[in-house]
């Protein structure tokens, strides 16, 4: 099924829910409103056999494209855009958020796996809603994203660090987060 | 202080019963209120819980009512630093995830690279690839196997598997100049060819193999202390384990054929004959035996791939992406230049990402890659069957005795290493 057909059908079923679609490298991907995600996820459950949740990716896309970091040696990474830098010049798509929350799914059963991408755009604090009510599994899932990028997943039964001990500051996959020179961190409990 | 005789009686457990994902956080069982009950720290560092898994149980006498299952103890920000390194670089740190698989980890991140760069892998590189993701598959589950055993008391089975998995990597120090954590597998191919004496190393081992299966499955699948600790075990239901995330064995022993091999190919596993292997009980016992019979599987993939894997290049001849043959920097200066580059800058990958699966011994084991046209990832994110499955341990335990509890987190078979990453 391209992913034009799938925005498709899941626009039929869940109207205004599907924003975007691509065909992708490796699965169709649709953009979906944060608000209609549950909607659209029972959709692709039950109508349309995607019973199997297989990753939740959380990506920050804080200073996306804008350096591309090429060049291993350098503070800030090699500028690819400039002039006379190596290689072709590059214009990145910028993402319309910072974070994308993206949720890999497959059919487990008889058949073809059929895998479909969907994402919701996030701005940093906005609230996604969770889908463990839609696929059990999503638990630990939304839980390693929530400590790690520090994505807020509405309606989660258990929404606690799962990863770095619950008194960790920060979200360390984020962007933004220190690489070398953090303040060293259980110093205190000698 | 109620003595011994006041205290009521051992409580009757339903057996056979499936695992129901608990109301709640479905990872999580809650003990219910107002009873006479103890909370137990089990882990990090127990010798039952494979590695460094935390259980807090609550336990009414010997029973476990509640538990919740805490991970995060090795955890040592693989995702971080993959965004740090170039993509070169990336490969031989993936191997240190699942190090009891770690061949099939190297795969998923390589396979993940290569869709993104659009190169083409000849085909004596797959079959070689496949051989070893095999061979790596009878590593994981013999120590599974070992693991659990000596878990229940069995030792001698330990011993056994050892030595089985050191010819095993015997054969992956013949090849790749090293035990474990290989950087076998690379961009475009694998890094050089099978040396002198390997087919005849390997069928050796092939041939040794089978037997020495037989040997485990007389020593254990019969017994009847291993079939009392084991059958009707941390039973789940295949719709259950679907929506609890289960891949791999674990799911396929509870009747689900899903195995990634079979149903998307990648490498040649198109051209090679095995079945994949399903269990009906979906219990502790038929995990067991869902892993050990699947190591005949892979002694017959590993036989067609001595018997069958073509001639030619081991590696494609697209510079951009491929280090220069080795011969090449002795006497090319542009070639060694070349090496330097890619070595240090790395290479450039087109903005765009991709998801790509590989069957490993544990399941379905995923690599995401995000690229902004850099020559470092901007994300990388594994999707590790261990860090999945071990999310049924609370709803497979409760209800049972704690020696059941270990069962259970052995037969889910999980690696620390890679559920923390």
């Amino acid at each position: 099924m391209t992913s034009a057909q799938l925005a498709a059908a899941v626009k039929k079923a869940v109207p205004g829910s599907v924003t975007a679609h691509e065909q992708g490298l490796d699965m169709p991907t649709l953009t979906v409103k944060p608000e209609k995600l549950v909607e659209v996820a029972t959709h692709l459950r039950d109508a349309m056999g995607k019973n199997f949740l297989s990753a939740v990716s959380a990506v920050d896309h804080l200073g996306y494209g804008e350096d591309v970091a090429g060049y291993f040696g350098t503070e800030r990474g090699r500028d690819m855009n400039a002039t006379g830098s190596w290689g072709t010049p590059l214009t990145v798509a910028q993402p319309p958020k910072r974070f994308a929350v993206r949720y890999h799914l497959a059919h487990v059963g008889d058949g073809p796996t059929e895998r479909v991408r969907i994402q919701v755009w996030l701005d940093d604090g906005q609230e996604v809603p969770s889908v463990v009510g839609v696929w059990p599994t999503a638990d630990w899932h939304e839980r390693e994203q929530y400590d790690l990028m520090g994505i807020h997943f509405a309606g989660h039964p258990n929404l606690r660090r799962l990863i770095m001990p619950t008194d960790w500051a920060g979200h360390p996959l984020r962007k933004d987060y220190p690489i070398g020179g953090e303040p060293v961190q259980f110093t205190d409990a000698v | 202080m109620s003595t011994i005789d006041e205290r009521p009686p051992a409580p009757v457990l339903p057996l056979y019963e499936p695992a129901k994902i608990p109301p709640g956080a479905p990872s999580k069982v809650d003990p219910p209120a107002g009873a006479d009950l103890i909370t137990v720290n089990f882990g990090p560092n127990h010798p039952s819980t494979h590695g460094v898994l935390r259980l807090i149980v609550t336990l009414d006498g010997e029973v476990v009512v509640g538990l919740d299952a805490d991970i995060g103890y090795v955890h040592t920000g693989f995702e971080k630093n993959f965004e740090q390194k170039t993509y070169w670089k990336g490969i031989p740190y993936s191997p240190r995830m699942d190090y009891v698989a770690f061949f099939a980890n190297e795969l998923a991140y390589v396979g993940a690279v290569e869709r993104l760069i659009d190169i083409e892998v000849p085909p004596r590189a797959q079959w070689i690839r496949m051989l070893f993701a095999e061979l790596t598959r009878i590593h994981s589950h013999l120590i599974y196997l070992c693991t659990s055993a000596v878990e229940m008391g069995a030792l001698s089975v330990f011993f056994y598997c050892l030595r089985e998995r050191d010819s095993v990597l015997d054969l992956f120090e013949m090849a790749t100049g090293v035990r474990m954590h290989d950087r076998y597998p690379q961009f475009g191919g694998v890094a050089e060819d099978l040396p002198k004496g390997f087919y005849a190393e390997c069928r050796r081992f092939l041939a040794d193999m089978p037997k020495r299966i037989d040997e485990y499955l007389d020593l254990l699948a019969g017994n009847p202390v291993w079939k009392s600790r084991y059958q009707g075990i941390g039973t789940i239901t295949g719709e259950t384990a679907i929506a609890m995330g289960l891949s791999g064995p674990n799911l396929r022993a509870s009747g689900v054929p899903y195995d990634i091999r079979r149903l998307e190919p990648y490498l040649a596993y198109d051209q090679v004959e095995f079945d994949v292997i399903t269990r009906p009980g979906g219990d502790a016992y038929d995990r067991f035996m869902c892993r050990t019979l699947e190591m005949y599987e892979s002694v017959k993939i590993v036989e067609q791939c001595l018997d069958s894997m073509p001639s030619g290049p081991v590696m494609a001849n697209d510079r951009k992406y491929v280090l220069p043959p080795r011969h090449e920097l002795h006497t090319s200066m542009e070639s060694l230049i070349h090496h330097f580059k890619l070595v240090t800058e790395g290479f450039r990958v087109a903005p765009g990402q991709v998801y790509h699966t590989v069957e490993s011994p544990r399941g379905e084991f995923g690599c995401y890659l995000v690229s902004d046209g850099g020559a470092k990832p901007w994300r990388a994110h594994f999707r590790a069957p261990s860090f999945v499955s071990l999310q049924s341990t609370a709803m497979m335990s409760v209800n049972r005795y704690v020696g059941d509890m270990i069962v259970v987190v052995g037969s889910l078979d999980g690696v620390m290493g890679e559920a923390d990453r």
